[in-house]
């Protein structure tokens, strides 16, 4: 399952690392909420998988799933979710005053 | 007492929150944030006082105890760069009201100061990792706003720019947590600092230098290291100089501050990452500076200095002496202090002439001596000369590289220092020096008035970190100490 899970990790960090490097402007975003995607499933993965227990520590509990990367996550997926709505808000700003989505032209200084 | 120690993070979050509430009363805004900023200041100079005295300080929050719940620890470190973060914080606050537009300080400038604060204080204090990761984003969520706040037109270009490299690399800060919780099973730094070196003694460390190095990458394009430093220079330039100020004197050190903690406590014993660090060190400091002196704008000279001045503290960090760890912490404090002073300078001259471009202006010497020799001894202390606070930062970091046999890289600081002196004497001699030339000829009656104030603070402190190094560099030796031997942070952490 880990070895599943790492290679779906490997897609999701490849897919949105060439979407960032693309110049439209929504892509770029795309990209970077993807790569939020593929840290969160990293950081459940690595903590290990399903034990097939609940996340509790009994005084006997032979196993027990790790409940921490699962709130540590939550809170990531929170954080994530916030600024990618500011993103997106921006983004969209960016693209009314300058009319444009293309990076390329997103460049040059103020002075000239 | 030991509760004294959330107080930095929580007066200015509740200080900002209950600044929402009065967005259109200028008054309760500034004397609210005011008021927050100044206790904060306090607090944390008393903590000053009582780590000094008693040792490292830690609070388990919710009463977990570390391992197991979130801490904060009081250093010598943190509570300096606290104190001082408030120190900046209140400078700000007394020049922005100068120089803000009143739409600017109606649309909630205040509270996201204030939360940026929160987040800046956090960093500094947290002694878990993935708390660290919290602190930043609402400090980041807060600059995002600070810096696109305006929305001209080329300031929503570049803070488009630096919200997205800020994201991808704090997806990398999870990822990189992500690979730590694998490897170690904890988050608390003082655990982690035991655990790592417990693994490094066996074979296959090499998972942890890859760890270290991914840590390195995140911090780096945070603190605008060498290879990452590029969004730096455009982005620092397109707010108003108070926040300018604010970001180049704070947020690029929060992140030299996490390099200096990760690479002390956790990953001290790594053969590979002090090298790089070194390397990195070098090459940022040069290229930082080249850029410098290739620029013909205020701004933007010393948004690439700010570059330039990260290079050296993270060559100090390489070096990894305790002498060399106290004088890259003389020079961050000396550093947020001096290239904030700057940035104000840079919004005194664009308030006279109306512009920040060095050719467009000259001989405001004239016109204002005060404004023209504040700026020279401030501009002289950066180039680090004698007997200004810059000198004894790198005195002490040049002796202690000399000390370790790094002959290669101190001679490139050296290299560094004089092409400094000549980009900050490029800024005096075209724009204060020389023949009386303004953009138009009402500004030589345009009095700086009130907007000098801010500044005096800021320059009477470098002379005193100059004049009166000796107890200031003590206390440096003795943070440098600390710092370069784990055990003090770990046992005060998991004694408890």
């Amino acid at each position: 399952m880990e070895v599943l899970m790492i290679f779906a990790i490997g897609i999701l960090f490849t897919v949105s690392t060439y979407l960032i490097l693309t110049k439209s402007l929504l892509r770029v975003v795309l990209g970077v909420l993807i790569l939020s995607h593929g840290a969160h499933l990293l950081f459940l993965t690595l903590s290990g998988l399903k034990t097939g227990a609940p996340p509790l520590l009994g005084e006997e509990a032979g196993s027990y799933t790790d409940p921490l990367p699962q709130a540590l996550v939550l809170t990531a997926i929170v954080i994530g979710f916030g600024i990618t709505a500011f993103m997106l808000v921006l983004a969209y700003r960016t693209y009314k005053v300058h009319e444009t989505d293309n990076f390329d032209e997103l460049r040059g200084s103020d002075d000239d | 007492m030991t509760n004294l120690l959330i107080l930095p993070i929580l007066i200015p979050l509740l200080a900002g929150v209950i600044l929402i509430f009065f967005k259109n009363s200028k008054m309760i805004q500034r004397v609210i944030s005011v008021i927050a900023s100044a206790a904060m200041t306090g607090i944390s100079g008393y903590l000053i006082y009582a780590v000094y005295n008693n040792g490292i300080q830690t609070i388990a929050l919710g009463d977990w105890q570390a391992p197991f719940g979130i801490v904060l620890v009081a250093d010598l470190l943190s509570v300096s760069l606290v104190f001082l973060a408030g120190i900046l914080g209140l400078v700000t606050l007394f020049f922005a009201y100068q120089t803000f537009s009143a739409e600017r300080e109606a649309n909630y400038f205040h509270t996201f100061y204030l939360f940026l604060m929160v987040g800046v204080n956090g960093s500094f204090m947290t002694g878990d990792l993935f708390n660290l990761f919290v602190f930043f984003e609402v400090m980041l969520i807060s600059s995002f706003i600070l810096i696109s706040m305006g929305s001209q037109r080329y300031q929503l270009q570049e803070s488009l720019k630096y919200v997205i490299i800020n994201t991808v690399s704090s997806m990398f800060f999870i990822a990189a947590i992500a690979y730590i919780y694998g490897v170690t099973g904890t988050l608390n730094m003082a655990d982690l600092s035991v655990k790592i070196a417990q693994l490094y003694e066996q074979e296959n460390s090499g998972i942890l230098t890859v760890i270290a190095l991914t840590f390195l990458f995140v911090f780096g394009t945070k603190s605008a290291i060498f290879p990452l430093y590029f969004w730096l220079p455009h982005s620092y330039f397109a707010p108003p100089a108070a926040i300018a100020a604010l970001f180049g004197g704070l947020l690029t050190k929060v992140g030299v501050y996490t390099v200096m903690r990760m690479y002390t406590l956790i990953f001290n014993n790594d053969p590979i990452v002090f090298q790089i660090l070194l390397l990195f060190g070098g090459l940022t400091m040069f290229i930082g500076v080249l850029g410098a002196v290739a620029q013909f704008d205020f701004k933007r000279i010393l948004s690439v200095h700010i570059v330039s001045q990260v290079g050296y503290m993270i060559m100090g960090i390489g070096i990894g002496t305790p002498l060399a760890i106290a004088g890259t912490f003389y020079f961050l404090a000396h550093n947020i202090i001096v290239k904030s002073g700057l940035f104000f300078f840079a919004g005194i001259t664009e308030k006279i002439t109306g512009t920040t471009h060095l050719k467009k202006m000259s001989g405001l010497l004239k016109t204002h001596p005060y404004v023209g020799w504040l700026f020279f001894i401030t501009a002289i202390s950066l180039a680090g000369l004698p007997p200004l606070s810059g000198f004894f930062g790198k005195f002490a970091l040049v002796i202690a590289g000399f000390e370790a046999g790094h002959y290669f890289v101190i001679a490139v600081s050296l290299a560094t220092g004089v092409l400094t002196l000549f980009s900050m004497m490029k800024i005096f001699m075209t724009s204060f020096w020389g023949e009386e030339k303004l953009p138009d000829p009402s500004a030589k009656e345009r009095k700086v008035g009130k907007l000098i104030l801010p500044v005096l603070p800021l320059v009477a402190l470098t002379v005193i970190l100059g004049v009166a190094a000796e107890p200031f560099f003590l206390f440096s030796l003795e943070m440098g100490e600390q710092l370069t031997d784990p055990s003090y942070y770990v046992e005060s952490v998991l004694e408890e």
